[in-house]
């Protein structure tokens, strides 16, 4: 069988940024791979040491800069990668969950993979909407937020946890060819071994245009777009305690036994 | 034109964000001169309907079809609902069964989506405003559209109030059971452990921030000394060095007690939702731009493994 996984960068701002011209600035921002997705990867390759026959192979949507987090997937299992990326989407402000649906369902069609497993969501946009939307455009079944995966690949059905709010999970039976969003703490991702990161150099890597996947950039309808971006006000009236570690705990231990706290 | 509100249940209880709903739908149909009406599918839809009757509610559509959410029910439902209603935006709440079908209708509309809004405006054009970069910062998104799907933070308006005059209209759609994918076989609830942390009064709730499973002895230490519970925030739990009984927040639990100490939490907005009810919060960060800050009563802007070796100190003594 065939696994798709996207995979995707998170992005962390440092604590003290500026925003300009509607964009953090590079300088203020790290890279790494999207949490989210590690727990996709890990998932696939569980199930690629499980089961005969399965291939891995990785999607994204990404400049030439998302090769060093497609080089971590590789390393932690994943047999080959899929990029996209065009000039076109350069200039976007917002590449909305519809238009990366649309792309990676183009890759998707030329694979035809049996389940495709995405992160929950992303570290910056956090829409939480790709993979959803991804099954709606391939005409797939879906599952979204799933915390524990049991598949049946002979049977083509796909038992799911959903992790709903407050506690509660949701048991479900999914058809496959479907496409599952992976929520943090499924598994406990691996970290890539020595060996792994050698052979992850020599894995298969292909870089796509919009031509390639065939999309036309004219065709693109980029419905939204960012028109401001600021730093919100703090809402909070927190009283910061001053002072050195042994001063600032004194006073806390102070206004803590005013409020009954005393073992 | 209409505004449509899609209502969530679960277990036969309507949740609270879809009073919410109505609330942000009927300043959104005032703004657009439509109508505002809302919709609940599957369940005991009448008892839904008369709770959704509250003030600004034109109509209520009734979808009785099954019992509990299903994905594939809900965006046939909807597509068709959309057509019957005239509706130009559609708003449900931005949760796990929210996120779950709301996309696949954008999708299937080809209609923009713009999830976890957190305020709106149309007065030229609909612009959503989110939370970008965990909260860092806030970006107004414009929609190049007469038409969207919204999902709807819970919590950031009012739930609608009084009694409204709507009229319920049942809807029977043309539902395609064989495009029905998806079965749902159960509900389970995470497990209580030994402790319950909703029960307990003072709350040490420590966070990403502790780094390494072996420095969580210095938050145990501080608990003892304190006469307090442990509890943590999501990254603890998916790590696997507390039970998930632990879990404050959003899929974890909910807590309100005197006194919430949270220690190297960051403040994301799914683990304040659980939390945001406590009596005095109090947060100890090095990171003096956390969320965690915005709603804590008092704040140590400070290395948690300075202060916290102190402060069990105060309480040994």
């Amino acid at each position: 069988m065939k696994i798709l996984v996207t995979v995707s960068e998170s992005v962390d701002v440092d604590d003290d940024f500026e925003v300009s011209e509607m964009a953090i600035d590079e300088r203020y921002l790290t890279y790494d791979l999207n949490e989210w997705d590690d727990y996709a990867i890990e998932e696939a390759v569980q199930i690629g040491e499980e089961i005969d026959d399965v291939e891995v192979v990785t999607v994204t949507i990404g400049p030439e800069r998302t090769e060093e987090v497609i080089r971590q997937a590789l390393a932690k299992g994943a047999d080959r990668a899929v990029r996209v990326w065009d000039d076109a989407l350069e200039e976007a402000s917002v590449l909305d969950p519809a238009t990366k649906a649309r792309l990676v369902a183009a890759v998707a069609r030329e694979e035809e993979p049996d389940l495709v497993l995405t992160g929950v969501q992303s570290g910056d946009y956090s829409f939480g909407a790709t993979g959803v939307a991804l099954a709606a455009e391939m005409d797939y079944e879906w599952a979204a937020v799933v915390n524990n995966l049991d598949l049946d690949a002979e049977a083509g059905v796909a038992s799911v946890h959903r992790e709903l709010e407050g506690g509660v999970e949701e048991l479900s039976d999914v058809e496959l060819p479907a496409v599952l969003t992976i929520q943090t703490g499924i598994n406990d991702p691996r970290y890539a071994s020595l060996r792994g990161i050698r052979q992850a150099q020599s894995k298969p890597l292909d870089v796509k245009t919009l031509g390639d996947v065939g999309v036309d950039a004219d065709d693109l309808r980029l419905s939204l777009s960012l028109s401001s971006l600021y730093e919100p006000e703090t809402e909070g009236e927190a009283t910061l305690l001053e002072g050195g570690p042994d001063e600032t705990a004194g006073e806390l231990a102070e206004l803590l036994r005013e409020r009954g706290v005393d073992a | 034109m209409t505004v449509l509100a899609v209502a969530e249940h679960r277990r036969g209880e309507l949740r609270e964000e879809s009073l919410e709903l109505l609330t942000v739908g009927r300043q959104l149909a005032d703004a657009l001169d439509s109508e505002l009406h809302a919709a609940v599918v599957s369940g005991d839809v009448d008892q839904y309907a008369e709770d959704l009757n509250r003030e600004g509610v034109d109509a209520i559509h009734t979808v009785d079809h099954g019992e509990e959410f299903n994905h594939d029910v809900y965006t046939q439902t909807i597509e068709q609902l959309v057509g019957a209603a005239d509706a130009t935006m559609v708003l449900t709440p931005n949760s796990v069964n929210g996120l779950d079908w709301a996309p696949a209708l954008a999708q299937r509309l080809d209609w923009p989506l713009v999830t976890d809004a957190v305020d709106m405006d149309v007065s030229d054009g609909l612009t959503v405003t989110r939370e970008l970069y965990g909260g860092k910062v806030e970006g107004a998104v414009e929609v190049d559209s007469d038409h969207a799907v919204l999902t709807v933070r819970g919590g950031e308006w009012p739930a609608a109030g009084g009694t409204g005059s709507a009229t319920v209209e049942p809807f029977e759609p043309d539902i395609d059971e064989a495009a029905i994918g998806s079965t749902v076989t159960g509900f389970q609830e995470v497990g209580a452990g030994d402790v319950d942390i909703t029960e307990s009064d003072v709350l040490v709730a420590v966070g990403r921030g502790i780094e390494e499973e072996e420095n969580l002895d210095i938050i145990e230490e501080l608990a003892d000394a304190m006469g307090a519970t442990v509890a943590a925030s999501r990254p603890i739990v998916d790590n696997g060095w507390l039970p998930k009984d632990r879990q404050v927040g959003q899929s974890g639990k909910n807590v309100s007690p005197d006194v919430y100490l949270a220690i190297g939490i960051s403040g994301a907005v799914q683990h304040v939702a659980g939390m945001n009810g406590s009596e005095t919060i109090i947060a100890v960060n090095d990171d003096p731009s956390a969320p965690i800050f915005d709603v804590a009563d008092y704040g140590i802007v400070d290395d948690l493994f300075e202060v916290v070796p102190e402060l069990t100190e105060q309480f040994s003594g």
